[in-house]
């Protein structure tokens, strides 16, 4: 029976840091164990990001960085034996599993074996129509005629196979973030489908794991009151699970952060909803009866994860066109600024209305109320005393020239606008709208292939 | 007596964001703070403080067991980040929001961790 697994995070999101991995495989590799390096790049758009790039050129649409991530530590993890789980393979799984077995090639490393998972996709399993009748929360696909994205969340099975095959690397698309470290724990106890609170464990130790540095200083410093040590050096996280799923955090020696009661706790409910019912493909994870004890400097135990059985339905994300958003900025300084700042406001709101009139345009007044504000008002600045206003405009269409038109009457203050304007910036970029669907099991179609066997 | 403390005195937020959904998890720094913040950081002055935002639904979910609370909030995020004008359409900054709350100690209770005294009443 095997005792301790142990897991790092390498990253916790698709523009994480690159050399954060290289501390914590080091630790792994002084480690006596079962060990698996974890990489959670993919949230909900970033998937259709990757598959626009996959449209465009057939040999990507894999996480762009997936080279800065692995190059720098996959000779110690293949000398050392630490296998890496990661969801990098964003669009094109079966591509970054090529790429990543020629960065090994160009740095003279024995062939790894790479296992890539597909079968998320279900662009081509069900219309666009099929799908609109499967969303919940919203009815954003009503009537959408082009799917740019649709990936089911699928679970860890698929790579405990890839694990069970003997994969020194195994390549997702969209899996549920905590089964990247589910499946190493399923692979290595061997607990099964029925061991619901084990599997409520391994799900917890992803969640705790797929946010990186979130769990051990990171996203948590308030000066003054919750201050991080050596933060610019933040250690990110190494979780130790035993066979009845105790958890333990922690992080490499010589690294700034710190792992505590209040860091782990924070990640614990970090997007979570009902904390009875935070549902994963594997299980429903139930965390009302779960306890976290410090144990030792920056060491914490993490125990008492529930099980319920898994939902029979499995959630897919859904990206259509949103069209193009455009921003611009002006900037007011020195004495009435906010005055001037809402002059400059109100022309460009109505002269909006004659040329856009339907146009929804959001106005912050950045120095002065920027996060508080309400879309469709001026933002009210009588109140604000600033001497420095950095004014914001934003607006969204699937008509790109009314974008234009909002971005072009900002310009035009410079030189029609009120005095000492200053700093125009302006640009626009595409949007991605995603709905969420509820899509019945029969259709996640996982394949585990292993590179080189005929792929 | 009672003296007032900011609800970011006594305990730290986190806020994450799923579609027009936020949820804003709050830790008591101190765990024998639970009984007080759960009297007094309700479901009606959290939706009080988001009015502007108009949520169509404020949920408490209580942890005794972590010294913590997760509040839901429904359709805050002016439709998420892929819908949202404003800067920050996750929402993550409004933890901080949500800190800002008054809360009242008994004078006897112990001095919250690195907290400041407001005012005595």
């Amino acid at each position: 029976m095997a005792g301790t697994v142990f897991i790092g995070g390498g990253a916790g999101f698709a523009g994480d840091r690159t050399d954060a991995a290289g501390p914590v495989v080091d630790a792994l590799a002084a480690c006596d164990g079962p060990r698996f390096l974890m990489f959670e790049t993919l949230a909900e758009r970033t998937l259709a990001l990757a598959q626009l790039e996959r449209r465009r050129d057939p040999a990507r649409g894999y996480n762009p960085a997936l080279e800065r991530f692995i190059a720098p530590i996959l000779a110690r993890c293949l000398a050392a034996n630490i296998r890496i789980v990661g969801n990098f393979g964003a669009a094109n799984p079966q591509a970054a599993a090529r790429r990543i077995a020629a960065v090994a090639r160009q740095l003279g490393l024995r062939p790894p074996r790479i296992a890539y998972i597909e079968g998320d996709d279900l662009s081509g399993l069900l219309t666009p129509a099929e799908l609109a009748a499967r969303e919940t929360g919203g009815n954003l696909l009503a009537g959408t005629p082009d799917i740019i994205a649709a990936n089911l969340y699928l679970g860890a099975e698929p790579i405990v196979q890839a694990l069970d095959q003997g994969a020194d690397i195994v390549v997702t698309g969209r899996v549920a973030d905590s089964a990247l470290a589910l499946a190493p724990l399923m692979h290595v106890f061997g607990w099964h489908a029925g061991d619901r609170d084990r599997l409520a464990a391994g799900t917890l130790c992803g969640h705790l794991l797929e946010c990186g540095a979130q769990i051990t200083g990171g996203y948590f410093a308030d000066p003054g009151r919750k201050d991080v040590p050596d933060i610019a050096n933040v250690g990110y996280p190494i979780a130790e699970i035993d066979a009845d799923g105790t958890i333990v955090i922690g992080k490499p020696a010589g690294t700034g952060g710190r792992v505590d009661r209040q860091t782990v706790v924070e990640q614990i409910l970090y997007e979570i909803h009902d904390p009875a019912a935070y549902l994963a493909p594997d299980v429903v994870l139930d965390l009302t009866e779960v306890t976290v004890a410090e144990i030792g400097q920056d060491r914490v135990r993490v125990a008492g994860a529930r099980g319920k059985p898994a939902p029979e339905t499995l959630k897919a994300t859904v990206c259509v066109d949103g069209g193009v958003l455009g921003e611009a900025e002006i900037s007011y300084a020195g004495a009435n600024a906010a005055a001037r700042a809402r002059l400059a406001a109100d022309i460009v709101l109505e002269r909006m209305r004659r040329r856009a009139p339907d146009l929804a345009i959001r106005v912050d007044a950045i120095g002065a109320i920027s996060i508080l504000g309400t879309s469709g008002t001026v933002p009210d600045t009588s109140a604000s005393d600033s001497r420095d206003i950095r004014l914001r405009f934003a607006a969204q269409s699937a008509v790109p020239g009314a974008v234009d038109d909002l971005l072009d009457e900002v310009e035009a203050l410079y030189c029609a606008g009120p005095a000492g304007g200053a700093g125009v910036r302006r640009h626009t970029m595409p949007r991605l709208a995603s709905a969420s669907c509820l899509i019945e099991r029969r259709f996640a179609r996982p394949r585990v292939v292993m590179l080189g066997d005929g792929a | 007596m009672t003296r007032t403390v900011t609800l970011r005195d006594i305990a730290n937020a986190r806020a994450g964001d799923k579609g027009n959904r936020l949820n804003i998890a709050l830790v008591c720094r101190d765990p024998s703070h639970f009984a007080i913040v759960a009297a007094q950081v309700t479901e009606a002055r959290v939706a009080e403080i988001f009015a502007s935002r108009e949520p169509s639904r404020v949920v408490r979910y209580a942890l005794p067991r972590l010294a913590a609370f997760n509040f839901v909030l429904d359709d805050v995020l002016e439709g998420g980040v892929n819908a949202s004008l404003g800067l920050d359409g996750h929402g993550k900054s409004l933890s901080f929001l949500l800190l800002d709350l008054p809360i009242q100690l008994e004078a006897d209770e112990p001095r919250p961790t690195h907290g400041s005294q407001h005012q005595t009443a």
